[in-house]
């Protein structure tokens, strides 16, 4: 890289020390999540959950209130409808999720114009005010501490919810919390990655750390590492070659999951 | 002393009876044989009395019942990075016991304590077998259920798998229900047996409540079964 890049990306993180910071919180929390995620299946419907964000956001931008109240209105509406459905049907969460959500993305282009429609699906550099950094913290805390503190019951549940009950896990309610967190973390994604490919922030790092680690707890470890450095590298990247943030933090995802793979295919 | 009391017991899936009009009592230290034929709502049983399924009638465990669950079969992605120790730790944290208890349980089940460091999908399915019971006895229950314990493991740690639960009840005065398929079974290890075909056929002692009208009726065809006699060490067989 040459000393302008460099300059450029100093620069950027001189003036955007917020928005750095955030980006960086959030990976860890996508991270950490991921690993559960992917426990549980829940690759494919990482996808059209954060997809629900994108008709909050359009209106919120008709209704010209901050568009992040609107995304988390309708994710935290998304939410409740997964886990009310999965609890009275049983049926699997991906196939509610495939099916409900996905609508949610042609709606919500319809209702989100223009620019600001590619914003809100690929990511931008928009700035973070300090209140919207200290409450993204905040929520990122929370997060992180609910995943490790209720991890044990988080992987019995995904592991046989029947075990989960019989040693005294609340499993319903485990699972509203796991989803409310999941669409916490979307929501405080959307921004860095966008609505197209927040879900893959979640589900790409936690499959590198599938291919690549032996326990649980090497699981989590490597997902959050590898959700950081997609951020950072990716982020550097889109300065550099003035691309939307949400591909390039995913593309470098993409390139670390393929070397796991190599690594895999050596073990 | 009654440690658990099941009356008019009813599961309903879509309309469609699972179970219906189970009624059977267990004391303190019995050994319970549920037997049937597949889909006569054995495991059904099972997860209405764990409360995992909505059901009608009554089921009334005794307050100081604690349940040790031991299912068919975990069904693991062969790629999860999860440990046998962290699979066991998961309950170890869930009770708050105390992680020692793990090295006498691996004991009992006659595992080295070098498989806690190797993923759980990647273990034997005898060995998996031998965790779940580790688990299952996690936080000292004094019930223990078991739904076809050896379902799938070969005959040799099938019989190792039944001798380790009966030093159990001995040893830890366990109350157990046991779902099976081998009648041979029924005659070794329980005092009880309870027959189930979407309805309740029998229940009662072995040797009095399986007579062959009733295994015909409980499995459609006449059944061969060997009955094992303790104190002269004989098996019959019965046609």
């Amino acid at each position: 890289m040459s000393t302008t890049t460099n300059m450029a990306i100093i620069t950027f993180i001189t003036n955007n020390p917020y928005y750095v910071l955030l980006a960086l919180s959030t990976a860890v929390a996508a991270g950490i999540l991921g690993a559960f995620a992917v426990m549980r299946r829940m690759a494919l419907a990482s996808d059209p959950i954060s997809h629900i964000a994108l008709p909050g956001l359009g209106l919120a931008l008709l209704l010209k209130i901050n568009p992040l109240i609107g995304a988390a209105a309708t994710l935290l509406v998304g939410a409740l409808l997964i886990w009310s459905f999965e609890k009275r049907t049983g049926i699997a969460t991906e196939t509610l999720i495939g099916v409900v959500f996905s609508l949610a993305l042609a709606i919500g282009s319809i209702v989100t114009s223009g620019e600001e429609l590619i914003d809100a699906l690929l990511g931008n550099y928009s700035n973070v005010s300090p209140t919207e950094f200290f409450v993204g913290i905040a929520v990122v805390i929370a997060i992180i501490a609910f995943l490790l503190a209720k991890r044990q019951e988080l992987t019995l549940a995904i592991l046989s919810p029947d075990l989960a009950k019989t040693s005294g896990v609340a499993t319903d309610r485990l699972n509203l919390y796991f989803l409310l967190a999941f669409v916490a973390t979307v929501l405080l994604g959307l921004r860095f990655v966008g609505v197209l490919l927040m879900g893959s922030l979640v589900i790409i790092p936690a499959a590198v750390a599938k291919n690549l680690a032996r326990s649980m707890r090497g699981m989590i470890t490597i997902g959050a590492a590898v959700a950081v450095a997609s951020v950072l590298a990716g982020l550097a990247g889109a300065i550099y070659l003035h691309l939307p943030t949400g591909p390039a933090i995913v593309t470098v995802a993409a390139a670390i999951f393929i070397l796991s793979l190599l690594k895999k295919q050596r073990d | 002393m009654k440690i658990l009391e099941v009356r008019d017991l009813s599961v309903y899936f879509d309309n469609t009876a699972a179970l219906e009009n189970v009624s059977f009592d267990v004391e303190r230290e019995d050994s319970l044989a549920i037997i049937g034929p597949n889909g006569a709502g054995k495991t059904v049983l099972f997860r209405a009395l764990l409360g995992t399924v909505p059901y009608q009638g009554e089921i009334k465990w005794a307050g100081d019942a604690r349940i040790g669950y031991v299912p068919q079969r975990l069904t693991i992605e062969r790629a999860l990075p999860l440990t046998v120790q962290e699979f066991l730790n998961t309950k170890l944290h869930i009770l708050r016991a105390n992680p020692s208890e793990v090295k006498s349980l691996l004991e009992i089940v006659r595992l080295q304590p070098a498989i806690l460091k190797r993923p759980l999908a990647k273990i034997s399915s005898g060995q998996l077998q031998r965790a779940l019971i580790v688990f299952a006895l996690i936080g000292n229950p004094n019930v223990l259920l078991f739904d076809e314990p050896t379902a799938s493991v070969d005959p040799s740690s099938e019989e190792q798998i039944y001798e380790t639960l009966h030093n159990l009840e001995d040893q830890r005065h366990l109350t157990t229900l046991i779902i099976s398929h081998d009648l041979s079974l029924v005659y070794r290890y329980a005092n009880k047996v309870l027959c189930l075909s979407g309805k309740q056929l029998c229940f009662g002692v072995p040797q009095e409540t399986l007579s062959t009208e009733t295994l015909n009726k409980l499995y459609g065809a006449p059944r061969k079964y060997y009955e094992h006699h303790h104190e002269h060490g004989h098996n019959h067989v019965h046609n």
